[in-house]
């Protein structure tokens, strides 16, 4: 089981990835502390609409900018920050604007896009828009080659699908190929693609009104100009999630569902080629509470009454207790499942916590876990440390 | 049997949206809200969106699919698929045999209905209302009493109950301006349609279901009838006992220390609990009622069971 830190070793881009509800996006925030306060210049990017990270972080607003997350705040935690730590929450409407103020071969075209109200639809809602434009912004940074490492909290997408081809999916709509033809006000490409096409528009035209077609047509015509640019810089962004310097992990809970999920998208990743470093299951209920006593419950139960002189709290303790531990081996057989299917040993465990986690303290304290060595894990877990 | 008295207004309404972000439990809600209401003796049917199959593996019951297909007694599942809903909706507005041919077998059609935005959204919402209405457009279909919703997670939800409002503005006429309208309405109909947000009794889900409270009101004007705060702890020790086996813990070894220390977490974890249950309380509007941790290896439809006689 290595570390965080070793998984790391050599990458500048890390991308956390999992099903909604699974504690992403503070996994996200903690490896980038965890690896700031060991010194490298860490920026982590989150695209969550919760706005989530700004609350961990303990900034009130993330803009589309990068933003230093201030190092006392860390060191009223005891953490001493040796590199630095800086925190971004993509608006990924912002990002879609300055790509397409890029790519516009003048002024008039940018402004053709921007005004067009399917654009607008399309870059805050289409699905698909805020996956790409998180991995259209990391390729920036990167290229910018300001940080030492970028941790990309990726959206709680319902499909792990979904996030590996958004890229694809946005490039193909905005391409538009077999459309834009059928558009042109000639309507020449109709009579040559036959009478069929031609009723499915006005039939179309008929269910959802002329306007919404009218803005489609000029929403692909608007775009034709940089079709080019958008495909080439697609290819560079895939180029970069496959690049040996990346490093995706995976971030699950321990029950079934979420497991089953981190199962699925381990093999999309393989069948994607893209570079797998580790899986991090949270909340994950202490390994101490597995451990059998000498004897049966009713030995246990007798030897806490003996111990607390009181016979009901004793029955609540081994009550309790019993229910801890059907949590506890339900979690171990669902990483022992885990661990076999991903042929991996790269699973890391952060135990379910007594206190919330919410807070640079929190994170400090998940980050004990996510850089210990297996032994000290071990120790820290069984409550020895 | 769930022979406990009826929930008042929520399981009176017509249609209800189950919302709430990631993971918090919206499925096993929205099934143990179609259980009971099913136990009233209402006509219910669980719907999942974007062809999820979440609600049916709480049943154990093979995919349902685009189909109302019966769990239990009163009690209905169906997933809608965004491509059936569209290819029903054409159906319903072309009488034109021939022209709905022409329109399936269309690369066009099918590549216009994906790139048009929210258009999937739209479909989906108009075939939830289809459900809910009383003469339903589908040939002999059932009339429910009751259609619950398990509703996409907090991002994504708002955005997808604002789709008509949204789509109204864009199509300014045509058929699917008006329906987009009274989509609309139906979902702002607050007499017959309503939200339950399930939250989880931690700081961040608790500070995101209060945002999502106000974004259902304000922006989509929607009615919040019930926050269910879900998996809570039970209060099994006193702050004097969890002390006492703090200290236990420290001075033994083995199944003893464990014990203790669990009975301590659970002393800690609950009280965390309650002091979220409390923010929440303080931060959100419609009545707050909890559920309980269910410790059980799975969520099946036993568990949903628990949590149905649980529902107040």
């Amino acid at each position: 089981m290595p570390a965080v830190d070793e998984i790391l070793a050599g990458k500048d881009i890390c991308i956390c990835a999992g099903s909604g509800g699974v504690g992403k996006t503070t996994t996200s925030a903690a490896i980038a502390a965890g690896m700031a306060a060991r010194g490298k210049r860490v920026c982590v990017l989150t695209i969550d609409p919760a706005k989530r990270l700004a609350d961990s972080l303990g900034l009130r607003e993330l803009g589309n900018e990068a933003r230093k997350v201030d190092p006392a705040l860390f060191e009223r935690h005891g953490v001493e920050m040796k590199g630095e730590l800086w925190a971004m929450m993509l608006d990924a409407k912002a990002t879609f604007d300055e790509l397409v103020a890029r790519q516009a071969p003048d002024e008039e075209s940018r402004d053709r896009v921007l005004n067009n109200r399917i654009y607008q639809q399309i870059s805050s809602a289409l699905a698909g828009s805020q996956e790409y434009m998180a991995m259209e912004k990391l390729f920036e940074l990167h290229t910018e080659g300001r940080f030492d490492l970028l941790v990309l909290d990726t959206p709680p997408t319902r499909n792990a699908l979904d996030f590996l081809d958004a890229p694809k999916r946005l490039t193909q709509f905005i391409e538009g190929r077999s459309l834009r033809v059928f558009m042109k006000p000639t309507g020449l490409a109709a009579k040559v693609a036959g009478r069929g096409a031609s009723v499915a528009l006005s039939v179309f035209k008929r269910i959802v009104g002329f306007d919404l077609i009218a803005d489609l047509a000029e929403f692909f015509n608007a775009f034709s100009g940089m079709v080019d640019g958008f495909q080439a810089r697609a290819k560079r962004v895939n180029s970069l999630l496959a690049d040996p310097h990346t490093c995706f992990l995976v971030v699950c809970g321990p029950q079934g569902e979420p497991i089953d999920e981190a199962v699925y998208f381990h093999r999309k990743l393989v069948e994607a080629k893209l570079p797998f470093g580790g899986v991090i299951v949270n909340k994950v209920h202490y390994p101490a509470e597995r451990l059998r006593g000498d004897g049966d419950s009713a030995d246990l139960e007798a030897a806490l009454a003996s111990r607390l002189g009181d016979e009901d709290l004793a029955r609540r303790v081994r009550e309790n207790f019993a229910d801890y531990q059907a949590l506890a081996e339900r979690d171990a057989r669902n990483i022992e499942h885990l661990a076999a299917e991903l042929r991996t040993r790269g699973v890391i465990r952060v135990p379910y916590l007594d206190e919330d986690v919410h807070d640079l303290g929190g994170l400090a304290e998940i980050d004990r876990y996510l850089f210990a060595s297996s032994e000290e894990r071990i120790e820290i877990a069984a409550g020895r440390a | 049997m769930l022979g406990i008295t009826p929930i008042p207004d929520i399981l009176d309404k017509r249609l209800v949206f189950v919302t709430g972000k990631g993971g918090v439990g919206k499925t096993t809600v929205a099934v143990a809200l179609g259980l009971r209401a099913a136990a009233e003796g209402k006509r219910t049917i669980v719907c999942e969106v974007a062809s999820q199959e979440n609600a049916s593996r709480v049943f154990a019951h093979r995919e349902v699919g685009f189909h109302e297909v019966e769990m239990e007694e009163n009690l209905w599942a169906i997933s809608i698929d965004p491509d059936e809903s569209m290819r029903e909706y054409v159906l319903l507005q072309l009488k034109v045999r021939a022209m709905r041919d022409m329109l399936f077998r269309s690369r066009i059609f099918s590549y216009l209905a994906a790139a048009t935005p929210g258009l999937k959204e739209l479909v989906t919402i108009g075939k939830i209302w289809e459900l809910a209405q009383l003469d339903r457009k589908v040939k002999k279909g059932r009339k429910y009493d009751l259609v619950i919703v398990d509703a996409p997670a907090t991002g994504h939800g708002v955005g997808f109950l604002q789709t008509p409002r949204t789509f109204a503005n864009i199509a300014r006429v045509g058929p699917i301006h008006g329906q987009a309208q009274a989509l609309d309405r139906l979902i702002t109909d607050q007499a017959h349609t309503g939200t339950a947000i399930v939250a989880l009794p931690e700081e961040m889900p608790v500070n995101e279901s209060a945002a999502l409270e106000h974004d259902l009101r304000t922006e989509v004007g929607v009615a919040v009838d019930r926050v269910y705060l879900n998996g809570l702890y039970p209060e099994r020790f006193s702050k004097e006992e969890a002390e006492r086996l703090a200290e236990l813990a420290g001075g033994e070894n083995g199944a003893l220390r464990a014990a203790a220390r669990a009975a301590a977490s659970e002393h800690d974890r609950a009280r965390s609990q309650r002091a979220q249950l409390a923010r929440l309380r303080r931060r959100v509007e419609a009545p707050v009622k909890t559920l309980p941790f269910l410790f059980e290896p799975a969520l099946d439809v036993e568990a949903a069971r628990k949590l149905a006689g649980r529902l107040h």
